[in-house]
């Protein structure tokens, strides 16, 4: 990978997410490059808007506040496109029109223009993940590890600043969940990005081992 | 967005404000400046007005509250069924077949010499038609017919489609299991709630069928007919004077119409009412076998009349000699349709070009309008969706006699060009209530994945969202077509007679009773939504044929 996906840590200041009285998320953390920030809590307690408010997606029904700044960028003030900041959820979403390949390329950035070049980061990108030969494939066609670990492959080839991860591994079988979780983590590691991980599982936290942020406690009361 | 309000609102408000200006006197080019009621007087004296009010009122209502009745017993008999799925299959096609076409079918079938009286001659020893006034019965009997074999199909997928909000199987169990029968565990429980969401489509049907006009001119009665055919010839009348009468009169089909639909309003409450009745007291009907058998035996009927109609008009279209009472005509042949060819081809492409363009351009508006609606996270409301129904809800003729008139004094001369900003306004509203549902089900964390790898809305619209939903574009598409093709009056009032479709040559051929040159063109008229829809279908599973997500 090039320099750039080297990014610097993710620091998010007095962040702050409200739906109508009840505030579901204040958050002050800094997270180093490969380091993990996860953050846990029970279904409906909004641990996903965190998420949705650094990728940029957030539903304007929520209220929110607070710096997210990487590498001297304040994220909030980019563009959702601009941010790079890029998201793994529970499915695979892998685009149903298109071969695995095109998955893959069609996150290549922009700034390589060459047909060709963006197929071979591509293929490239597949072999990493064991997945030679697999640019022509019907995504339909794949097995659900197979499927993630392309969503994988996706992300990693857009060079994010960052991940965010939002219960990828929860409708993982079990042998398999322990196997994307270690695969994730280091690809992470390797590419020196901060993650954030939402979820609702134990395992998921410590095998991510860095730090919790447990927002059930905070989360009804009011601002 | 704002376009799209245009493209509805304006048309329909100068239209109407055509209409009124002319109906209370005032018409600088025909010599009219004051304004008065005179003309309504004059409307109100013109022998059998009464009769053609009536006629279009009873119409309207009639024809609606049978079209809703069979669907929603029929929903409620067999929704979440096999039988539903497999009738489904025939029912969704006939929404394409054109009115008029549905019509002429309809006449080969049911005319003293058509083919059912055929098939009963041999045993009833009749040997030359009998003499009844069929088509254009003075009670419009088969005029309703005719416009309620295409309200069912339409009103059954409306609902259809309203029906995944409400959870289907889990309110069945719940019925069964206090022991209430089928449909009256599904009009309880479900049909309320289905009603709500085809309100509009309802109100639609009221006032499409109150003023419909050329299925009137096909099949309805003369003498008098309809008020809105009586409009039309007003309209056409080589005294121009008659245009202050057609004006007027317009004004008074838009009081029936909106009587028809208070009055339609009424009995929708007093149809609740009679529903809370029947469930407080806690009627149960559990032996509802025979309604059921009913519904479905009304459904397999519309199919059955429909197609029956289609392969007669084929039958007719390639008849040699066919005299009464024979079932078969003596010798096939191709002669009606190698005569008729040269005059057809100009007509279908004009009826092709209109279509194509105006739908195109209603996609195109809705997929605007659907993306910004994504955008900013609003959803449209009642009164959007009203909006969207209004030009589907107001009388064509109201408001349509109001557009030729400014056309022509406006000096404009594209005619072709009004014609399908006219078509636009009827094709958009349907190409918008098809598309909407598939665009607002898409799983938008795609979107927010192709922003997170970095591409623009655009770029995310183009490569993700519009190649993942091109089975629904392409049958929006094909739903617009067919309503434009299916466009009389607008074509007849705005090409000033001037521009010929296949469905306006195949009405005028309605008088001059050639079955044969009839089957031609009506068979064509169907042919061209059907094939259409046919590559609607056809292209995604090409374009798509090795991945398997994509297919149905």
């Amino acid at each position: 990978m090039t320099n750039d996906t080297k990014t610097a840590g993710l620091v998010m200041t007095d962040v702050e997410i409200c739906l109508r009285d009840h505030r579901l998320i204040a958050l002050s953390a800094k997270v180093q490059p490969s380091e993990v920030l996860t953050v846990m809590g029970p279904s409906g307690s909004g641990k996903s808007t965190l998420l949705a408010y650094i990728g940029g997606f957030l539903d304007p029904v929520f209220k929110a506040r607070g710096q997210v700044v990487i590498g001297g960028d304040n994220l909030t003030d980019l563009a959702p496109e601009s941010r790079r900041a890029g998201i793994l959820f529970q499915d695979p979403l892998l685009f149903p029109h298109m071969s695995v390949g095109a998955n893959v390329a069609f996150a290549v950035p922009a700034t390589i223009s060459a047909r060709r070049e963006r197929q071979r980061i591509a293929a490239d990108a597949l072999a990493e993940m064991e997945l030679d030969g697999f640019a022509g494939r019907d995504p339909a066609t794949l097995s659900g590890g197979q499927k993630a670990r392309v969503a994988l492959a996706r992300i990693l080839v857009s060079r994010p600043r960052l991940l965010l991860l939002d219960e990828p591994f929860s409708k993982l079988d079990m042998a398999l969940r322990q196997q994307m979780r270690r695969l994730v983590f280091t690809k992470a590691r390797d590419a020196g990005l901060p993650v954030i991980l939402v979820t609702h599982e134990e395992a998921d936290a410590q095998a991510a081992g860095g730090e919790i942020h447990r927002i059930d406690a905070v989360s009804r009361q009011p601002p | 967005m704002l376009l799209t309000v245009a493209v509805l609102t304006l048309p329909l408000s100068f239209g109407l404000l055509g209409t009124l200006l002319p109906a209370l006197g005032y018409l600088p080019a025909l010599g009219g400046h004051g304004f008065g009621l005179d003309h309504f007087r004059t409307l109100l004296a013109v022998p059998g007005i009464g009769a053609s009010v009536l006629l279009s009122f009873a119409n309207g209502l009639a024809t609606t509250a049978i079209a809703v009745a069979v669907t929603a017993l029929f929903l409620a008999a067999f929704a979440g069924t096999s039988v539903l799925g497999r009738l489904q299959h025939w029912l969704s096609p006939l929404l394409a077949v054109p009115q008029a076409a549905a019509a002429f079918g309809l006449i080969l079938l049911i005319a003293p010499s058509g083919y059912l009286i055929r098939l009963a001659a041999p045993f009833a020893g009749i040997d030359r038609p009998p003499d009844l006034l069929i088509p254009h019965d003075p009670l419009g009997i088969t005029m309703m017919a005719a416009l309620v074999l295409k309200e069912i199909p339409f009103l059954f997928l409306v609902s259809l489609a309203a029906l995944p909000q409400l959870d289907l199987p889990a309110s069945r169990r719940l019925a069964a299991s206090l022991g209430y029968g089928r449909i009256a565990g599904f009009l309880y429980l479900l049909w309320p709630g289905v009603y709500r969401q085809i309100r509009f489509a309802v109100y639609a049907v009221l006032a499409y069928s109150s003023s419909v006009v050329d299925v009137a001119l096909i099949l309805g009665p003369s003498l008098p007919g309809t008020l809105a055919t009586r409009l039309l010839e007003w309209m056409n009348d080589p005294d121009l004077s008659a245009r202050f009468l057609a004006s007027a009169g317009a004004i008074l089909q838009l009081g029936v119409t909106v009587t028809a639909l208070l009055l339609w309003h009424f009995t929708e409450r007093a149809g609740g009412i009679a529903l809370t009745a029947l469930r407080d007291r806690g009627h149960r009907f559990p032996r509802d076998r025979s309604m059921r058998i009913a519904a479905s035996s009304a459904v397999v009927v519309t199919c059955a009349t429909v197609f029956s109609g289609l392969a007669l008009l084929l039958l007719w279209s390639i008849a040699g000699l066919w005299t009464f009472p024979d079932l078969m005509p003596k010798e096939l042949t191709l002669r009606t349709w190698q005569n008729g060819l040269a005059r057809i081809v100009p007509p279908v492409i004009t009826t092709l070009s209109a279509g194509v363009i105006s739908t195109l351009i209603a996609v195109l508006l809705t997929i605007g309008c659907l993306e910004r609606e994504t955008e900013t996270g609003r959803k449209a409301g009642d009164s959007a969706l009203l909006l969207l129904y209004l030009p589907l809800i107001m009388p064509q003729i109201t408001f349509l006699f109001g557009l030729q008139l400014l056309f022509i004094g406006s000096g404009a001369t594209d005619r072709f060009a009004a014609l399908i900003l006219v078509h636009l306004v009827f094709v958009l509203p349907y190409v918008f209530l098809s598309l909407s549902d598939a665009w607002r089900q898409f799983d938008t964390r795609y979107d927010v994945l192709a922003a997170a790898l970095g591409r623009s809305r655009l770029s995310a619209l183009l490569a993700i969202r519009l190649p993942m939903l091109t089975r629904a574009i392409l049958t929006a598409f094909a739903v617009g077509f067919a309503v434009s093709v299916g466009q009389y009056l607008p074509t007849v009032l705005i090409g000033e007679g001037r521009i010929q479709t296949i469905t306006t040559e195949a009405v005028a051929l309605a008088s001059g009773g050639n079955r044969r040159v009839i089957g031609v063109y009506a068979l064509l008229q169907t042919l061209l939504p059907f094939i259409i829809f046919a590559v609607a279908s056809i292209v995604p599973a090409l374009l798509y044929r090795n991945r398997r997500a994509m297919q149905v």
